[in-house]
């Protein structure tokens, strides 16, 4: 039988690999967006899995403002995206470095 | 039923309803070449909103099922950024004319970060949180990319942008944790959650939400994409950075922090301190080696958001009310001492290099004084009003118990006053060179600063009547 455990299991490891994708990316920045996207629908799975199991439908209400925001957030990124690559010729994660210090 | 509803939340109707209108309305008629008017318009709408909260009163009022509370806490956050942002757009508007950068989209991307702001710092449910909170940051990442052609800019906004969608989805997951072990994502169900047995998961949720918005208020070690974007930005996107959004994320942690997890202070109150600490050391001793000046405001901003910090730390309505002080007075100062950054220029170029300072009080000492006092301001040094906020602070966190705090925070505020007098240095003592200054244009840049300047000196008799208002306002939020 899956239980709750089962499903915050799989959103807990999706949740972890998205921040391991964005710290230990080295090649671009397209890897990054895929792992925002990658927590924000870990965040989506513990929140219907939660409405669930309490029979309480915020949840997922909650699930559908989130998926709408990550759209216009995908959007945005890769609108910035498109900005970086026609300024700079590349979009690897290597070159975002003009700035230090 | 929905009638009531739609007053409380009035103001941000008509705020938004003035985004969209003036969105369609620019776009179809003269796009850029209106978008000078439409600066002025937006900061008189900004000023005009501001006035219709400031002068609307009344108690608490909470709306949507209890989704949105309107009380004097959000009140005086509203106030305090819509007028921030209202100066920002004006004092930048010359500025950003003449280095075509004044679209038309720059004011209407402010109006809706704004609306966002003070969607979030009303919420009273995790959702209207997320949304509010999104919004803002949504706009925000447009904003500091607005430079198209500027590799820096750009990159700044991708900077900006991968750090703030990781913040948001700390952020979400701890708000789905929150959700979960409290079975509502209302405040008031999560206090009453969390004031019994505190289990683990509320207790993960708490430190992951506030990890999120500690990258939100960029406190140490959350922080890393503050200079970066604080350098690639426009200087008046930079501006309105260091000012509206930061009252607007402090507002809002206090404000989960207390009305979901007021039961249990205790445990979040280790974490502030920390944070805390760390802004505050780092802010002083980084910025030391900059010579960029909107990177050394950067740091500037990471110390005195530790300074906040310590404030909401106390866990105490007087802590509240220090940091409600604390947050307007930094961006009083601020804004006079971005004026003055952007008014820095050679040959009709902007320069934000330190040593470009040198001698400056020789070529223009009415401008170098009106620095001198907001950078002793900023250094918190006495009779100055930067030196009561501060001591607002202290003595909350010295009240609530917080002695090594206190130490830290006194010899943070004493190292970061090194670089703040080294410019002070630079300007009237500073070596010959070839290269200064223009001489600066007249217009609203010089009227900002010295409104600013000689706020922080008259201030000082009463604070404006600041402290009064913050006191409300911060009984209002614990109660």
């Amino acid at each position: 039988m899956i239980g709750l455990e089962h499903y915050l299991g799989v959103a807990a490891a999706l949740f972890v690999i998205g921040i391991f994708g964005l710290f230990l990316n080295r090649k671009n920045v397209i890897i990054l967006l895929m792992s925002i996207e990658l927590i924000l629908l870990s965040v989506n799975i513990n929140l219907v899995a939660f409405s669930s199991h309490l029979g309480d439908l915020a949840g997922q209400v909650f699930t559908l403002f989130v998926l709408t925001v990550a759209a216009a957030e995908a959007a945005i990124g890769l609108a910035i995206l498109v900005c970086f690559f026609r300024n700079r010729g590349t979009i690897d994660v290597e070159d975002v470095n003009v700035m230090k210090g | 039923m929905i009638t009531a509803d739609l007053t409380v939340i009035l103001p941000e109707v008509l705020l938004a309803v003035y985004g969209l209108v003036a969105l369609l309305l620019v776009a179809y008629t003269g796009k850029d070449k209106m978008a000078s008017a439409l600066t002025w318009l937006t900061a008189g709408v900004f000023v005009a909103i501001a006035a219709m909260i400031g002068l609307g009163g009344g108690g608490a009022q909470s709306a949507f099922g209890g989704m949105f509370m309107d009380d004097a806490f959000a009140r005086f956050a509203k106030i305090a950024f819509l007028l921030a942002a209202a100066a920002v757009l004006v004092m930048g508007q010359d500025y950003m004319q003449r280095r075509d950068l004044l679209r038309f989209e720059y004011p209407i991307l402010v109006v809706y970060a704004v609306v966002g702001m003070m969607v979030m710092v009303s919420a009273a449910d995790l959702m209207v949180l997320y949304m509010g909170l999104e919004l803002q940051s949504l706009s925000l990442y447009v904003v500091a990319a607005l430079r198209r052609e500027s590799p820096k800019s750009a990159e700044a906004g991708m900077k900006y942008f991968v750090l703030g969608a990781l913040s948001s989805g700390l952020l979400l997951y701890g708000s789905a944790l929150a959700y979960g072990f409290a079975g509502t994502t209302g405040f008031a169900g999560i206090i009453n959650a969390a004031s019994g047995e505190l289990g683990l998961g509320l207790l993960f949720a708490l430190v992951l939400i506030v990890t999120g918005l500690s990258f939100k208020v960029s406190a140490v070690p959350f922080h890393m994409w503050t200079p970066d974007v604080y350098e690639g930005a426009p200087t008046p996107v930079t501006a309105f950075f260091a000012t509206a959004p930061k009252i607007a994320a402090m507002a809002l942690l206090a404000r989960v922090l207390h009305d979901a997890f007021g039961a249990i202070v205790p445990q979040w109150q280790q974490i502030l301190v920390l944070l805390s600490i760390a802004s505050m050391a780092l802010g002083a001793v980084a910025a030391i080696g900059q010579s960029d000046i909107k990177r050394l405001m950067a740091y500037s901003s990471i110390a005195h958001m530790g300074y906040a910090l310590m404030g909401l730390a106390s866990g105490t309505a007087d802590g509240v009310q220090a940091m409600l002080v604390y947050m307007v007075i930094y961006v009083a100062m601020n804004i006079g001492t971005f004026a003055f950054i952007m008014s820095m220029e050679r040959d009709g170029r902007p320069v934000t290099d330190i040593s470009a300072l040198n001698l400056y009080a020789r070529a223009a000492p009415g401008r170098a004084l009106a620095m001198l006092v907001l950078l002793f301001s900023l250094a918190g040094i006495p009779p100055l009003v930067g030196f009561f906020g501060k001591l607002y602070v202290l003595r909350a966190a010295f009240d609530a118990g917080l002695t090594g705090l206190v130490i830290a925070g006194v010899l943070a505020s004493v190292i970061g006053a090194y670089y703040y007098l080294r410019i002070v240095y630079l300007m009237y003592f500073g070596a010959e060179t070839e290269q200064g200054l223009d001489n600066s244009r007249g217009g609203i840049l010089p009227v900002v600063l010295a409104a600013s300047a000689i706020a922080m000196v008259v201030g000082v008799i009463n604070l404006f009547g600041i402290e009064s208002a913050a006191a409300f306002a911060a009984q209002a939020l614990l109660n």
